[in-house]
């Protein structure tokens, strides 16, 4: 049952190995790099997120649900898009970190919209981020990016955050039962 | 990172001291959490392998310099909604390109694209959002990243 859910994650990754262990073997530098690049990856993704799992643990055990929902439900207006700015600005870390805060934080039933200006803004303010764009291509090309983008993805998030809780979509269900 | 540490560990001792048994429920969730979508993290992992390999710095360069503008916008919009680097890669790479006659606004499309447009993360996306959720936000996302990145180009006098 589990094998069978996983089945994608198991052969792509079976393929994968193998790929990279008989390039290695036979010493095929694009199957090297590619393994090397994983490695990588994988431990800097297991640098990060022991830390912010332990944090979603302890946000859904400590903070209650109305509590969320009160400043970042429906009802709360304009001031929950500036909470997920801000937010999103103290993110570490890409998509990945991200991904997990924004289902823990619909979970306790924020709204959609905010939940998905979030995501997509961690993607345009994290704070290191922007000090390293703006020494590189200066503080003018930063500036206009953000004052374009973020009211940008505010509206489209809130849109797209309506239209999908208007047809009653659900967010899949990470519990496991 | 050091930071991200410390803040657990803060957080953890204090729920430790105030209730253990909640704690431990909290640590349990992380666990339960984690494993459960570790499968979608080896795929995406794959993925952003095989992407790094596909697009490196050097082709970035080649692509995101041609002769037209909108061309080179069009460029950035692809090889950021399909690479994925962290961004003490692609800023530092941003700047070689402008010094290498890349205009603003392709940079721009590039680095917001690259950020808010994941095709290599989309099955990690999808795992959390569900698929019509994530497809919606990357396709809307792009459309972001060109607005973006026609305003970049008004503002530094690139068109009009």
């Amino acid at each position: 049952m589990a094998v069978r859910r996983h089945i994608w994650p198991i052969v792509l990754g079976t393929l994968f190995t193998a790929f990279v262990l008989i390039s290695v073997a036979v010493g095929f530098d694009p199957g090297k790099e590619m393994g090397s690049n994983f490695l990588g990856f994988l431990l800097q993704m297991l640098k990060v997120l022991p830390p912010v799992f332990v944090v979603i643990g302890l946000f859904e055990v400590w903070v209650k649900t109305e509590t969320v929902e009160r400043h970042l439900g429906h009802g709360s207006g304009l001031k929950s898009y500036a909470w997920a700015i801000l937010m999103a600005g103290g993110t570490v870390g890409g998509l990945h970190v991200a991904l997990p805060v924004a289902h823990a934080l619909r979970v306790k039933r924020a709204r959609l919209g905010v939940v998905l200006a979030m995501l997509s803004a961690a993607g345009i303010c994290r704070i290191p981020m922007t000090l390293f764009e703006a020494s590189f291509l200066g503080w003018k090309f930063t500036g206009v990016r953000f004052l374009v983008s973020l009211p940008l993805v505010i509206v489209t998030s809130a849109l797209l955050g309506r239209w999908f809780e208007r047809s009653g979509y659900e967010l899949p269900d990470l519990e496991g039962r | 990172m050091i930071v991200l540490y410390v803040m657990a560990a803060v957080l953890l001792v204090i729920s430790l001291l105030a209730n253990r048994e909640k704690t431990v429920k909290a640590l349990r969730i992380a666990l339960r959490r984690f494993t459960k979508i570790a499968p979608a993290f080896v795929v995406m992992l794959v993925l952003v392998a095989v992407a790094l390999y596909l697009l490196p710095e050097q082709t970035v360069l080649h692509t995101l310099t041609p002769e037209s503008r909108w061309m080179a916008v069009a460029a950035g919009l692809g090889v950021g909604s399909i690479s994925v680097m962290p961004g003490f890669i692609a800023f530092p790479l941003c700047g070689t390109l402008l010094s290498r006659g890349a205009p603003y606004m392709a940079l721009s499309a590039f680095s917001t694209a690259l950020m808010m447009v994941g095709i290599v993360t989309f099955p990690l996306e999808r795992t959390y959002l569900g698929w019509r959720l994530a497809l919606a936000r990357n396709v809307t996302s792009l459309l972001v990243a060109l607005a973006v990145a026609v305003a970049t180009g008004i503002f530094f006098g690139e068109i009009l």
